[in-house]
């Protein structure tokens, strides 16, 4: 199957690979995924408690290129965003971005939910009120 | 683009360059019918394929009249399978297959099962070796068939022919066997075994594709089978349509190649695949898959554990050819059926990689292959939060996993 030259950048050079302290009260931590289904994504951010702006973005991801592109691509989008910006990321423009296949639409999902997650995860480490519960899926 | 390795034989093979000119003439120079018996044409294409159908015939060690030239092993296995549930109905319905067959064998068998056939899928153990005497204990008076594949195409995995095949006879039973990936590499003898049936393939022995085999025992038994192709009665009525004459032609020459260069390839092939697995499971956590020693001299199969397989395979597919069990690779997201069957995780099974040498691999192709192959494993590691956990001591069992 023949991926896009996007995709392939970002399998080939992977942005912000990498583990944050997750310890911190300023990190949020995201994992997603089984090893049985072939697909684990770890996202982790980390937050300006002050502006509540992600500051740092880092991943590590066990899984097809398409998972690897999507979720070097997420921690690309995630830095500098609020958090409520970050929340509207959606999967399909994950798709949309690197093109995925349809065979590949999951990897893009795996990424939302990791981004949901970590948001999530740093929320309720906060006291925060946790406003990234997964979306409905059918998957 | 660079340098392009293929280590996907068992996909299919290149075809030889002796084969491919063999074929030619038979083109434009010598177009006949092998059917058309009133004239030069028709007689020089019914010699070129008896002259085949005897190459053929002589690297498996049987009569040429019991050879029947198929489009290739997936209509081989159809018309072995269908053909014997339809000719012996009256004796039984019972059909005893394997569960790491390729699926022209378990989708036929599948599909009989809808028309009302019983059949048996015997289990592997973890070398992906069936168990004889649960082989034995699955005969039952109405069993009409039993079908192993000779050499399985993930794996490489030699099954005990011989032992199977005396059992059958013991019972009175047929014995089929999809020999695809096993003809032209090793010696293959279904006469000296005990196989009745044997489905094979140009395109895996460096023939053309779209030309195939099915050996069909003449004598002790005489097997009948129902054809599942109805026209003008070629081939012993079993399987109708205008030759393919070139593609015969060209199989019979890829036949005797491989009947007079076997040893040396097998000896050149099984040195270089111990060299790559060698090098290869010299990674930390890398298991092959399958019997080491009833094993194809030009396959291995390896998980990389906590890698996956499709995305390992994307460090280096610019310049090498391998395929993966992983269920990336294939529209159902389902690993390996073949992997899982040998009780492998299916953690394992995504991670696994097919290499299949063949007669045009070389030593500099290896070593090129065991450079890209070990980088793009650490590199995927780096990448991996499952291996980082393995190396922190976690115990992945213990995590609970979001599934998806």
């Amino acid at each position: 199957m023949a991926y896009s030259d996007k995709l392939l950048e970002h399998f080939k050079n992977p942005r912000n690979v990498g583990t944050l302290d997750k310890s911190k009260n300023s990190v949020g931590t995201g994992l997603v995924g089984a090893p049985e289904c072939g697909d684990v994504m770890r996202l982790q951010i980390e937050v300006d408690p002050e502006t509540q702006t992600i500051v740092d973005a880092k991943f590590k991801t066990f899984g097809c290129g398409s998972a690897i592109a999507s979720s070097s691509l997420a921690t690309e989008w995630l830095k500098g965003k609020s958090i409520n910006e970050a929340l509207t990321i959606d999967n399909m423009d994950i798709v949309e971005e690197l093109a995925l296949p349809p065979v590949k639409i999951h990897c893009s999902v795996l990424a939302e939910d990791a981004i949901r997650s970590a948001i999530a995860d740093y929320q309720s480490k906060n006291g925060l009120e946790v406003t990234a519960n997964e979306k409905e899926k059918a998957h | 683009m660079g340098k392009l390795i293929y280590l996907d034989n068992n996909a299919t093979t290149p075809t030889d360059p002796r084969v491919v000119e063999a074929m030619l003439p038979y083109f434009y120079e010598h177009p006949g019918n092998a059917a058309s018996r009133n004239h030069p044409f028709g007689w020089v294409a019914e010699e070129a394929v008896d002259y085949a159908r005897e190459q053929v015939a002589q690297l498996i060690g049987v009569d040429a009249k019991e050879i029947i030239f198929t489009s290739g092993a997936t209509e081989g296995d159809n018309l072995g399978i269908k053909g014997v549930f339809e000719m012996y109905s009256r004796k039984g319905n019972h059909i005893i297959t394997v569960k790491t067959e390729h699926k022209a064998v378990l989708d036929t068998c599948q599909h009989l099962e809808k028309l009302g056939a019983e059949v048996t899928y015997l289990r592997v153990n973890r070398d992906g070796l069936i168990d004889l005497e649960e082989l034995e204990a699955a005969i039952k008076p109405t069993t009409i068939l039993v079908s192993v594949m000779w050499a399985n195409n993930e794996t490489g995995v030699i099954q005990p022919m011989k032992a199977i095949g005396d059992i059958c006879a013991r019972h009175g039973v047929l014995f089929m066997s999809d020999a695809t990936q096993a003809v032209g590499k090793i010696p293959v003898h279904p006469k000296e075994v005990g196989v009745h049936i044997m489905a094979f393939t140009s395109h895996k022995m460096y023939g053309p594709k779209g030309i195939g085999a099915l050996y069909v025992s003449r004598k002790n038994p005489r097997v009948k089978l129902t054809a599942q192709m109805d026209g003008g009665g070629h081939e012993r009525g079993m399987r109708s349509g205008t030759l393919n004459v070139p593609g015969i032609v060209g199989l019979g020459k890829a036949a005797e190649i491989a009947r007079l260069e076997m040893a040396q390839d097998t000896e050149r092939l099984s040195r270089l695949r111990d060299k790559l697995e060698g090098a290869l499971t010299q990674l930390e956590e890398t298991y092959i898959n399958g019997n080491r020693e009833h094993r194809m001299p030009h396959v291995t199969n390896i998980s990389f554990k906590h890698v996956e397989g499709e995305g390992l395979m994307m460090t280096f597919n610019q310049n090498i050819a391998v395929s993966s069990g992983s269920a990336c690779t294939s529209a159902s997201l389902e690993p390996s059926y073949v992997l899982v069957a040998l009780g492998l995780g299916d953690d394992l099974a995504h991670s696994s990689i097919r290499f299949s040498l063949g007669r045009f691999t070389t030593e500099e192709d290896i070593d090129y292959a065991i450079e890209a192959v070990s980088k793009g494993v650490n590199h995927m590691r780096d990448l991996s939060p499952i291996w980082e956990m393995y190396k922190e001591g976690i115990d992945l069992n213990s995590v609970e996993w979001q599934e998806h």
